[in-house]
């Protein structure tokens, strides 16, 4: 695990080093800014007395959003950048397993994330101190926007673990979140047979409880399992060198 | 300490390499020779852990990489052909980055690079960037990576490409410097090179191993027939008439001389030294011999004849 951390910390000094990373968070940080904003004037206007289903819904469910426009764009080069510039064939003569190499990256993006959970949290904290509430959804919401974005960063680590090319890299991540995102949104278009199975693989039907104050075991399950399984397919696309070789 | 045994390695229906055996020993530094695409990356790649070979087995200091891949990448230090590196961090940083996963930390990961950039003699530039470095300081700081922590093998592929004449002279001084605590492999196009800091050559044509010596041996080995440069004060047809009477000389060609004297290059026949019988003729003829001086075959021509005598074989 000593090898993951060397990785991440090289990996977050990269990030940090060049603008794509200030970028990102910035933009992460406008744009859940004006929609907590906007959310909550909405609230003010319109929204009733229950904070949980007339702002919070609304805000974990635009901040997903946001989530799924950045991440990609902060996943693309983990691979992809070390395979242009020669550096992962580097990498592989030292003593370091595949498995530790991907950890650091994964634990590297999520650490970048993470920071950019926590300058969405000014927003509620100064509502906080105007109106106290409870924090229980909250909690909720942001857990979900985690197990999310560990999603995200995964589908993504695979996507940069086939290519060379980060444009390609980032195109691929945003095809295969938004057709997991969108698969059962037009259930009259499906079979009957097939609409609960798609029912089931919808990311966007499982973040759906979080957004709503709700932790159900089998939508962490679900996020963790496409999580773990894109993980494996990155494990398996750099162990494709064996077969492939190195363009 | 470097071994590599009847190694083949196939991508898809393409043979990359097959039957590769080769050995090189601590104190050793050998050079691996071959036209563009015989196999040389591929094989140091598989020897550098970067992939398995298809059949065969490659040892690191008695390390099979297939069986122990940590414990051999421990004991390798690789310098790929184009320098792999993080063009927006530190030459010092990507030094620390190699030490900390060879697994060194702290005074000794500090000691590990200070010794790295003082052998390839970066001190001056290790709190540049590395994008801002010429392609010659790019190049010694791949090697430098190589050498972090001391490994005993070192596998160096082309590693003096890019280098101006003088960056190459240190190169290969630092080169032997080396070669008596490791094992270096060095692939290169560069047969000068090779031959100026190679202590044996391994020549890879198509995949296979074509030969193996020193690079004198291989040399003599290839030398078809002994030749012979001979100069006088003479008419240049008639030097070459006279020449092709003389008992033991095969084929005469004559060398244009700018000076106006009579140069030619004489081949004997096989087993024959024709020098002592061109000595007497030239002076029975009254003329002044100028030079007579047997002709050094050339790693470069060995190279090439080998590779062609192989290439006209299949």
């Amino acid at each position: 695990m000593r090898k993951a951390l060397v990785i991440c910390r090289h990996e977050l000094g990269a990030m940090f080093g060049g603008p794509l990373a200030w970028v990102l968070a910035g933009v992460y940080a406008l744009l859940t800014g004006y929609f907590f904003y906007s959310d909550l004037a909405f609230f003010v206007l319109f929204g009733g007395a229950n904070l949980t289903a007339g702002l919070w819904r609304y805000v974990f469910l635009d901040f997903r959003q946001v989530t799924l426009l950045v991440l990609p764009l902060l996943t693309m080069r983990l691979i992809a950048e070390e395979r242009k510039l020669g550096t992962l064939e580097l990498l592989w003569t030292f003593p370091i397993r595949d498995r530790e190499l991907l950890a650091g990256k994964v634990l590297a993006a999520l650490v970048a994330y993470v920071v950019m959970l926590l300058g969405t949290l000014p927003g509620p904290l100064v509502l906080h101190a105007l109106h106290p509430f409870s924090w229980t959804p909250l909690l909720a919401g942001y857990g979900g926007l985690f197990l999310l974005g560990v999603a995200a960063i995964a589908c993504g680590l695979a996507a940069s673990a086939i290519t060379e090319n980060q444009v390609v890299a980032a195109m691929l991540t945003y095809g295969v979140l938004l057709f997991f995102w969108f698969v059962s949104w037009n259930e009259a278009a499906i079979g009957q047979a097939i609409a609960p199975v798609l029912l089931a693989l919808s990311l966007f039907d499982h973040f759906y409880g979080f957004a709503q104050g709700v932790i159900d075991g089998r939508d962490v399950a679900y996020l963790l399992a496409f999580a773990a399984l894109f993980l494996f397919l990155a494990l398996r696309a750099l162990g494709a060198r064996a077969w492939r070789g190195i363009a | 300490m470097i071994e590599a045994r009847q190694l083949t390695k196939r991508f898809g229906g393409r043979t990359a390499i097959e039957d590769v055996s080769f050995a090189v020993a601590r104190g050793e530094v050998a050079g691996f020779l071959g036209p563009n695409g015989a196999g040389k990356t591929t094989t140091l790649r598989i020897l550098a852990g970067v992939f398995p070979p298809t059949s065969g087995q490659a040892v690191v200091d008695g390390h099979e990489i297939g069986a122990a891949p940590l414990a051999a990448r421990r004991r390798l230090g690789y310098a790929p052909e184009r320098p792999a590196l993080y063009l927006g961090t530190t030459v010092r940083r990507q030094l620390e980055l190699a030490a900390a996963l060879r697994d060194l930390s702290g005074a000794r990961a500090r000691a590990a690079v200070d010794v790295a950039l003082e052998r390839t003699d970066l001190g001056d530039v290790q709190h540049r960037r590395i994008g801002t470095l010429s392609r010659g300081y790019r190049q010694r700081v791949g090697l430098a990576v190589a050498l972090v922590g001391d490994p005993p093998a070192l596998l160096l592929d082309e590693p003096m490409a890019g280098l101006d004449p003088a960056q190459a002279a240190e190169c290969r001084r630092l080169i032997r410097a080396l070669a008596p605590e490791h094992a270096i492999l060095i692939s290169s196009h560069a047969l000068a090179e090779v031959e100026l800091v190679c202590d044996r050559v391994v020549i890879l044509h198509q995949g296979h191993v074509l030969a193996a010596d020193t690079p004198p041996a291989l040399a003599a080995r290839l030398r078809a027939a002994a030749r012979v440069d001979v100069e006088a004060h003479a008419p240049g047809a008639a030097l070459a008439a006279l020449l092709g009477t003389v008992p033991g000389v095969g084929r005469v060609d004559v060398v244009p001389t700018p000076n106006g004297h009579a140069r030619c290059r004489v081949e004997a026949e096989p087993g024959r030294d024709p020098r002592a019988a061109i000595a007497t003729r030239i002076a029975a003829e009254g003329w002044e011999l100028l030079t007579l001086a047997p002709v050094e075959t050339s790693l470069e021509e060995a190279f090439l004849r080998l590779v062609g005598a192989e290439e006209r074989r299949a």
